[in-house]
């Protein structure tokens, strides 16, 4: 170290009182940012961060469904198409859907075949089910002339609650992915990382139906 | 022990997003949060759901009281469901949805504050077109 | 069965565009053959296509940006001529046709030249730069770029097969809906932006998680150089707005496609509201441009004028205000859509407000030259341009922020000569002054100083020449996009601009002989330690180019300006650290799942435009096997032996202790 010492004042050349890290201080955040983080995190943080930006992109669908909610051109609005106990049982099925995940993630942390194959498998039917009761209204609304080219609301309004439902059905292609990929071939680390990411993806929809179904059904049919 | 791949390793304080915080102690291997979690938005769920068709709140309250549940909802999810804490481990995560919610919060708001002057001073469209006519 | 396709749809009745395009064909299919014949094929095949190394990929960005600056050029001096000639006449170029030109070049100069260039310089430095091995998801990456070159052969091959959008570069309802822009145009747009745009947020979370997570040991967040953090704040930019940008072209996709009313003139649609959208895209995409350039001149700066950077953390600050307060102007692109003076009022002095971290910026450059001994190499008289070019574009940015001053100016030559301005002084300059800077770096030897001088001139000359007109002509009212005019005080000043625009394409030409001679002269610029401007960050440790693994032992960082203490420790004690022990290095293993997506995404994104569904459907399953087979790999790993790895870290240890030893001689 003690070479340093001789270059000791070339390090704050600019004389501004600091410069040499070296002798600064190291609180734990420092520390977790000084070093090449574990596979696991790098994967996790990485797939957050796409999270975060498909948020931001369901928000621009928000805003232009916030805006457009009064644009019914003459047609019908939300307080005359939205059937609330058909909400209720799409939450209910998206919430229990999230629990059963969160157990499928321990049964894989836990390398157990029944909690994770069982709660998979779970997660899987309800949120088809979910699915299966979205396309019904969409249908009915559709039969009813309520559909997406009828005017600005409801363009808006198909299109904020499809994006979710086509998120929802991504999730369950992927869903089947990995339960063919851990039957396949185990519980390989990687494979543990996806099941995270698969998780993390599952609860944020879930997360943004919360938005969904408050926002745009009970609001809409509460006006 | 279970700890497979969620170990932290010795020197990293860092946690991924979406796991758990494992000391080792865990009841049933830690089906408590999910467990928690679940009962607390169920009761937030039906409490909205509600409040949407009720009469015994103020009316002009409700798209308020609509949204604070909401909000309440997914601060439910993100704890019990994704473990999102404020510990040290977490910060990351917490910083990139902060400015994630910042994100939102500004085009949210920005856009129907703009939409709405505009749609005061501006025309509308089908007044145009029938002008034109 | 082809949908909308037809023998139609390739423009037989129109010369220039077919002229273009068989040119275009012919050199094509030229170096296609030269590859070919020189057997090149399994090589490019091997190393490049199917690379998922950071520094390839850089490369290869930076390449399709080059060419594609050479296209959007031409399209640039068509429009120059063009309004040169088009007073009281209607020039060469009929409306139609002028239309889909100026489109085009904004079109291809943002999204597939200024983004493919500083995603390249990212890409190819921040990991060396942190002293890790790779990105965070190398094969990401790949698929990543080739997404954004599908992108650039869907505009490119508008040419050809049918036309380009004629709505500018954004594309504004409801001119851009289907009653007002029945053809392919607008769909060839919307396509080509929506697949390049997939990269580019891949490319975004990719360096956020690098620079966030993966540092070499000792490396915390305030020892980063400056360009990491730059790098840091232009990719948290990405990811948060090209989101915005995805779901507003999808919106406009949806009205076009599928009969949706979101900006439609009928049934309740809402147009102000793209403009809202789009900007709240657009304008930070214009900061996503230019911190990457804000990081390059940290670095040039700092390494031309042999000091550190000046008030790095208030350089850290400065850069993280303004990634926020990016998202606070938008509105300041369409004060005069009628938003009212309150509105008009609160966002135009947030405008004025995000001045002020860049002048921060400014200062502590200036403060970095100062007291220092300043080099002028090219790299530096591109970072000192720069400087002078961008105050001044930044300065009619700030006068345009004013709403009263922006009725007069909106949509003016004056607002074409700032953007320009900006861009072309503040990105395009900071690309060239990297692409100088670390070409030896990328490629083992240097770019001949004088060509590169001369060219600097021409560029810097042709600038002025070219764009100072246009500020008068703004002021004099003339608007901007005319295809002819009828005012003859203006065209004096267009036919000045347009000399501008020859000097601009000298300095190409010379950028292009530059190249093309110290390829030629190579052996006489080798860079043989690494380290040939005698760099301060750890990419100046490596040898040039450096090895697929970066570093044979990564680095352990003690403070700021890690390599510049490892050379400082090396130079006084008059030899170099020890000898590391060498290990095994596991590499992620090449792989064509990028290509191959990217295949499928043209075809997909081609029928999609055409209305072919059956290979929309058959092209969208190709992707998705892709991604699946991708996905069932075992082996993901090579790894590169120890005594590989030892053979080339003493070859660049032996050619840095030459050169100490020379020091020590001379002394």
């Amino acid at each position: 170290m003690s070479a340093f010492q001789g270059t000791a004042d070339r390090d704050d050349f600019n004389r501004l009182g600091y410069g040499d890290g070296a002798r600064g201080r190291l609180n734990t955040a420092d520390h977790a940012a000084g070093e090449l983080a574990s596979k696991r995190i790098i994967v996790g943080y990485g797939f957050w961060i796409f999270l975060l930006s498909d948020i931001i992109m369901f928000s621009a669908f928000f805003a232009s469904y916030a805006v457009l909610v009064g644009a019914t051109a003459g047609g019908p609005s939300g307080s005359e198409l939205f059937d609330l106990r058909n909400t209720g049982i799409e939450t209910a099925c998206l919430l229990l859907s999230s629990f059963t995940c969160g157990i499928a993630s321990i049964g894989a942390r836990t390398h157990r075949g029944a909690w994770f194959y069982g709660a998979m498998t779970a997660t899987f039917m309800l949120g088809a089910a979910f699915l299966s009761l979205e396309v019904r209204e969409f249908g009915d609304l559709v039969a009813r002339g309520a559909g997406p080219t009828r005017s600005a609301f409801l363009s808006a309004f198909f299109t904020l609650v499809g994006c979710h439902g086509l998120h929802v059905t991504a999730g369950l292609l992927w869903l089947s992915t990995m339960m063919a990929q851990v039957f396949a071939k185990g519980y390989r680390a990687d494979i543990l990382r996806r099941i995270l990411c698969f998780s993390l993806f599952w609860h944020t929809l879930d997360i943004i139906w919360v938005a969904l179904f408050s926002m745009v059904y009970l609001m809409g049919a509460s006006t | 022990m279970s700890h497979f791949e969620q170990t932290r390793d010795p020197g990293n304080a860092d946690t991924a997003p979406g796991d758990e915080h494992l000391d080792g102690h865990e009841t049933a291997e830690g089906v408590d949060s999910y467990l928690i979690g679940l009962g607390l938005a169920t009761l937030l769920t039906i409490v909205s759901f509600f409040i949407a068709r009720t009469t015994l709140v103020w009316t002009p309250s409700i798209p308020v009281a609509l949204a604070v549940l909401a909000i309440a909802q997914m601060g439910v999810h993100l704890v019990f469901f994704l473990h999102i804490t404020t510990g040290p481990d977490n910060v990351n995560n917490v910083l990139a949805l902060a400015f994630g919610v910042l994100i939102v919060l500004l085009l949210i708001a920005g856009s129907l504050w703009i939409m709405a002057h505009l749609n005061e001073n501006m025309m509308s469209m089908d007044r145009i077109m029938q002008m034109q006519h | 069965m082809l949908g909308k396709l037809s023998w139609a749809a390739v423009p037989l009745d129109q010369p220039i565009p077919l002229i273009a395009a068989a040119l275009v064909g012919v050199m094509i299919i030229g170096v296609l053959g030269w590859i070919t014949l020189k057997g090149w094929l399994p090589y490019l095949w091997r190393e490049w296509i199917t690379s998922v190394d950071h520094k390839r990929i850089g490369i290869m960005y930076i390449l399709l940006a080059m060419v594609m600056l050479l296209r959007g050029f031409v399209d640039a001096l068509m429009m120059r001529s063009q309004q040169a000639l088009a007073l009281h006449s209607q020039g060469y170029l009929p409306p139609e046709h002028y239309n889909q030109i100026f489109s085009a070049h904004g079109t291809l100069m943002i999204f597939f030249v200024a983004m493919p260039f500083v995603s390249g310089l990212m890409n190819f430095v921040a990991p060396l730069q942190l002293g890790v091995r790779d990105v965070a998801f190398p094969t990401l990456n790949s698929v990543g770029f080739w997404l954004t070159a599908t992108g650039a052969l869907l505009v490119n091959i508008s040419l050809v097969v049918g036309e380009f959008a004629r709505t500018d570069w954004l594309p504004y309802p409801p001119l851009s809906e289907l009653a007002y822009s029945p053809g392919v145009g607008v769909d060839y747009y919307l396509w080509s932006i929506e697949i390049s745009g997939v990269g580019t947020l891949l490319s975004g979370v990719n360096l956020v998680t690098t620079v966030l997570k993966m540092h070499a040991p000792g490396m915390t967040y305030m020892r980063m150089p400056m360009f990491c953090w730059t790098t840091l704040a232009s990719n948290l930019l990405i990811v948060a707005a090209f989101p915005i940008l995805t779901a507003t072209l999808a919106m406009l996709l949806l009205d076009r496609y599928l009969g949706f009313h979101f900006f439609t003139n009928e049934a309740g649609g809402n147009v102000m509201m793209f403009m809202n959208l789009i900007w709240a895209w657009g304008h930070p995409e214009v900061y996503i441009l230019v911190l990457p350039a804000f990081g390059v001149f940290s670095e040039v700066f700092s390494t031309f004028s042999r000091k550190p950077l000046f008030g790095y953390r208030s350089m850290v600050m400065a850069t993280m205000a303004i990634c926020i307060l990016s998202f606070t102007v938008w509105l300041h692109h369409f004060f005069t859509m009628g938003a009212g003076a309150d509105v008009n009022a609160i966002f135009g002095i947030a405008s004025m407000i995000i001045a002020v971290p860049t002048g921060v910026k400014i200062f502590n450059w200036l403060f970095t030259m100062y007291g220092g001994r300043v080099a002028y190499s090219t790299a530096m008289l591109w970072s000192i341009g720069f400087m002078i070019t961008f105050v001044i574009g930044g300065v009619t940015g700030v006068l345009l922020a004013v709403p009263p001053a922006d009725f007069v100016l909106h949509d003016s030559l004056f607002l074409v000569a700032h953007f320009h301005n900006v861009l072309i002084g503040g990105l395009l300059f900071g690309a060239f002054a990297g692409y100088s800077y670390w070409f030896p770096k990328a490629f083992g030897f240097r770019l001949h100083e004088g060509l590169g001088k001369a060219s600097f001139w021409c560029w810097v000359i042709g600038f002025y020449v070219a764009f100072m007109p246009l500020y008068v002509l703004g002021l004099m009212g003339m608007p901007r996009r005319m295809q002819h005019y009828d005012v003859p005080a203006w065209r004096p000043w267009l036919l000045i601009a347009a000399g501008g625009a020859v000097i601009i394409l000298a300095g190409i030409i010379l950028q292009i002989a530059q190249l093309a001679v110290s390829i030629r002269m190579r052996e006489a610029l080798r860079d043989r330690t690494g380290d040939p401007w005698d760099g301060r960050s750890l990419e100046w440790s490596t040898p040039s180019p450096p090895p697929a693994f970066n570093f044979a032992v990564l680095p352990r960082v003690e403070g700021e300006e890690a390599y510049w203490r490892i050379k400082q420790r090396a130079r006084q004690r008059a030899k170099l650290g020890e000898e590391p022990s060498y290990t095994e290095i596991e590499m992620p293993r090449n792989s064509a799942t990028g290509f191959i997506c990217a295949f499928f995404a043209t075809f997909m994104g081609f029928a999609l435009i055409w209305h072919i569904w059956w290979m929309v459907a058959l092209a969208a399953f190709g992707a998705y096997a892709t991604f699946v087979a991708f996905a069932w790999r075992d082996r993901v790993e090579d790894i590169i032996p120890a005594n590989a790895v030892a053979r080339i870290d003493r070859a660049n240890r032996s050619a840095r202790g030459e050169v100490l030893a020379g020091l020590q001689v001379a002394q």
